[in-house]
């Protein structure tokens, strides 16, 4: 499909800025590795702090990256199953305020003013323009879903007895949820944080905005995963070479998403005071209840990928695998999307034990934690991410990959890197080896009487990896970069792989239309967020002053 | 709506797993006492640190943690000891993990955490701050120290 100049730019805008803050991001990354394992004992290196950069690398890969990834991502497939461009205007309007609230925050970050870790929990204050830069970073994410539904309500006047394409109906739904969950954060944001910030109000209720957080939280982690579902769905099966096994378990899967990605957001609170026992233990089974769209989900893909295999001349019971397309360069695609879902077994896995009540209280906020999350947002997120921006824009812009053979070989690397690296964060989150700390400069430091000698090997498990995957990554944006310098070979279009269904099922009204499920989710996140803020109004304290993050003393006032 | 007979299989393995973890989970809740925290409303007299000897073997110990310490920080509590901690904060979000023992609690600003543990073993049980908590987050640390009466 050919689409405007305009349009181009922005989707080329919106896959590149990312990608090159993501040499930031990933650097920090390799940093904490490396002053964890104790070969740095000091607070900072190259002028840049343990926390600045930690900070960094949770808000430019965990938050810049994935949504503008996301926006992006929605605009290509929305244009081209509906064969129409959206709002260009609104594009750009949306482009500008999530740049603007980047550079704000990064100004912010930068200049050492808010090392306040992605999750910026208060009492610890970071300067206002961090809190009113994730803010317009949020809202410019807003404003394409008005848009999309708009083109959906046209496009479904005149197909209303077609189903909805399934990549369109996983957009639609991702950002759905990302509205519904965005609006507690922006209002902790907006309301809570930044009067407070400013010293217009005098303390916050930390409780509150923890579970405002949360509430906002955990959804985020599905419009990280949606999109990557949309690609696994809708692409992975043709570029594997064979069939969707089921359209029909694709539709489920994403409507039980839209019941259940955010009322299960008090599960990261199971350590907290001031939510009782069994508000805790009702967000643990229904995070059981977002476990079976994921856990279909993975039969599904399972069973598209034997077809493929079978297909292509594979026999036997494992057999089928070794005919699918692993280092294919022109079908580079599948490296990135079976590497992210040979790590997305794992981080499935670990995410259910930390769901899981009281087990929780083994592994919460120690090195454990990461090592799961890694192998979800850095798994199949961030794989699906970077090798999907690399296809869409050499299609577009019509520019051979740089280096083919290279560029299948990086996700693998990844994935061993990965691997090692969560072994390493796992086994020492066992041994109580606490996450998000500069190990460094006390625990892995043998002059230091808080050493550890239990944490070396761990730690230096974790520091291979880290290695590995700098490596890996590095490779990926050298690659991505020289493809954008190299020169156009044709026009260029808009193309995505599409997937044709195996089972085609027929379509039943209900998996095609929104009405009732939104009503459906309206009702169970009433129904898991009123007794948990009630819990929080009833027994919390009075509120906090602001903290900086180098004194105990809080500041009465803004003024330096 | 015609569904395949692996696939009802599929369903009804996944519907058992699914049961078995909240079995699981209530059977240790009921015969381990594994829990998480407890939630108690605030009260300010938590604020104060100490260690209180209910009687030979029963101790409360009010922890505050502050950037960048826990007090009491050093804790002396016999073999068999039952210990209840209350935990809150003066100042930011704190962490408070006794790893050996699974205790696992967040420390907030105006809100008071409990949780109860029992030390069967003689030992030196560290009590590492899991939260970030400012520059000195990676010093913050404290010791229950279990011995022989």
């Amino acid at each position: 499909m050919q689409v405007s100049k305009s349009f181009k730019r922005v989707i080329f805008l919106e896959l590149a800025i990312p990608v090159a803050l993501l040499t930031i991001g990933i650097y920090h990354g390799l940093m904490q590795t490396i002053y964890r394992a104790g070969v740095l004992h000091q607070t900072s290196f190259a002028k840049l702090d343990y926390y600045q950069g930690l900070t960094l690398h949770g808000v430019i890969n965990a938050l810049v990256l994935t949504t503008f990834f996301a926006v992006a991502f929605g605009h290509v497939t929305i244009a081209f199953y509906f064969k129409r461009e959206p709002n260009k205007k609104l594009m750009w309007l949306s482009f500008w305020l999530m740049l603007t609230g980047v550079l704000m925050a990064a100004g912010a970050m930068l200049a050492g003013k808010a090392s306040v870790l992605y999750t910026f929990y208060p009492p610890l204050k970071a300067h206002p323009l961090f809190y009113l830069g994730a803010a317009l970073l949020i809202i410019g994410s807003w404003v394409p879903l008005f848009d999309w539904a708009r083109m959906y309500n046209q496009w479904k006047r005149f197909n209303p007895e077609t189903k909805t394409p399934l990549a369109v109906l996983g957009t639609l739904i991702n950002f759905i949820i990302w509205f519904v969950c965005t609006l507690a954060v922006a209002y902790e944001v907006l309301v809570l944080l930044i009067p407070w910030s400013l010293g217009w109000t005098d303390t916050v209720n930390v409780n509150l905005a923890r579970t405002l957080f949360w509430f906002f939280g955990h959804a985020l982690v599905y419009f990280w995963l949606l999109p990557a579902y949309v690609m696994f769905y809708t692409v992975l099966p043709k570029v594997a070479g064979g069939k969707l096994y089921s359209d029909l378990a694709g539709r489920v899967a994403l409507f039980l998403f839209l019941l259940f990605s955010i009322p299960v957001g008090v599960h990261h609170q199971y350590s907290d005071p001031t939510i009782a026992q069994g508000v805790k233990f009702f967000h643990g089974m229904l995070t059981y209840g977002v476990s079976i769209p994921s856990f279909i989900t993975a039969f599904t893909l399972a069973a598209s990928l034997e077809y493929a295999g079978r297909k292509r001349g594979g026999k036997g019971l494992f057999g089928w695998m070794s005919k699918l397309p692993w280092f294919d360069e022109n079908r580079f695609l599948f490296a990135y999307f079976i590497g992210g879902l040979i790590l997305f077994v794992f981080g499935g896995v670990t995410g259910i034990i930390n769901a899981s009540y009281s087990l929780n209280t083994v592994v919460h906020n120690t090195a454990w934690l990461p090592g799961h999350f890694h192998m979800t947002v850095a798994g199949p997120v961030f794989l699906g991410i970077v090798g999907m921006s690399l296809y869409i824009y050499s299609k577009l812009s019509g520019k051979k990959i740089a280096m083919p053979k290279l560029n299948t070989i990086i996700p693998y690397l990844w994935v061993i890197g990965m691997l090692i690296f969560s072994f390493g964060m796992s086994w020492g989150g066992l041994r109580g080896e606490p996450r998000r700390t500069n190990l460094g400069t006390s625990y892995l430091n043998p002059e230091n009487p808080l050493f550890r000698a239990d944490w070396v090997p761990t730690t230096l498990l974790a520091l291979l990896g880290g290695i590995i995957m700098f490596i890996a990554g590095m490779l990926f944006i050298l690659n991505f970069f020289a493809t954008i310098l190299g020169k156009k070979k044709n026009a260029g279009e808009l193309e995505i792989p599409v997937s044709e269904a195996y089972h085609d099922e027929k379509r039943i009204p209900l998996f095609d239309k929104f009405k009732p499920w939104l009503v459906a989710m309206l009702v169970i996140i009433l129904l898991a967020y009123v007794p948990a803020l009630y819990n929080v109004n009833k027994n919390s304290g009075p509120g906090a002053p602001r903290f900086n993050i180098d004194n105990p003393v809080p500041q009465t006032s803004v003024k330096k | 709506m015609k569904i395949d007979k692996s696939e009802k299989r599929v369903v009804g393995i996944t519907l058992a797993l699914i049961g078995l973890f909240v079995f699981s989970l209530l059977y240790a809740k009921g015969k381990y006492k594994s829990d998480v925290p407890e939630c108690l409303p605030y009260d300010k007299a938590y604020e104060e640190p100490k260690i209180n000897k209910l009687d030979s073997t029963t101790y409360q110990v009010f922890s505050v943690a502050s950037m960048w310490q826990f007090q009491p920080a050093e804790i002396y509590v016999p073999v068999g000891s039952e210990v209840d901690f209350y935990l809150t904060s003066k100042d930011v979000v704190h962490g408070f993990n006794i790893a050996q023992k699974n205790v696992n609690m967040m420390a907030v600003h105006g809100a008071i955490n409990k949780t109860t543990v029992k030390f069967n073993k003689p030992g030196v049980y560290d009590i590492v701050c899991h939260e970030y908590c400012g520059v000195g987050h990676q010093n913050m640390r404290a010791q229950v120290i279990v011995n022989y009466p």
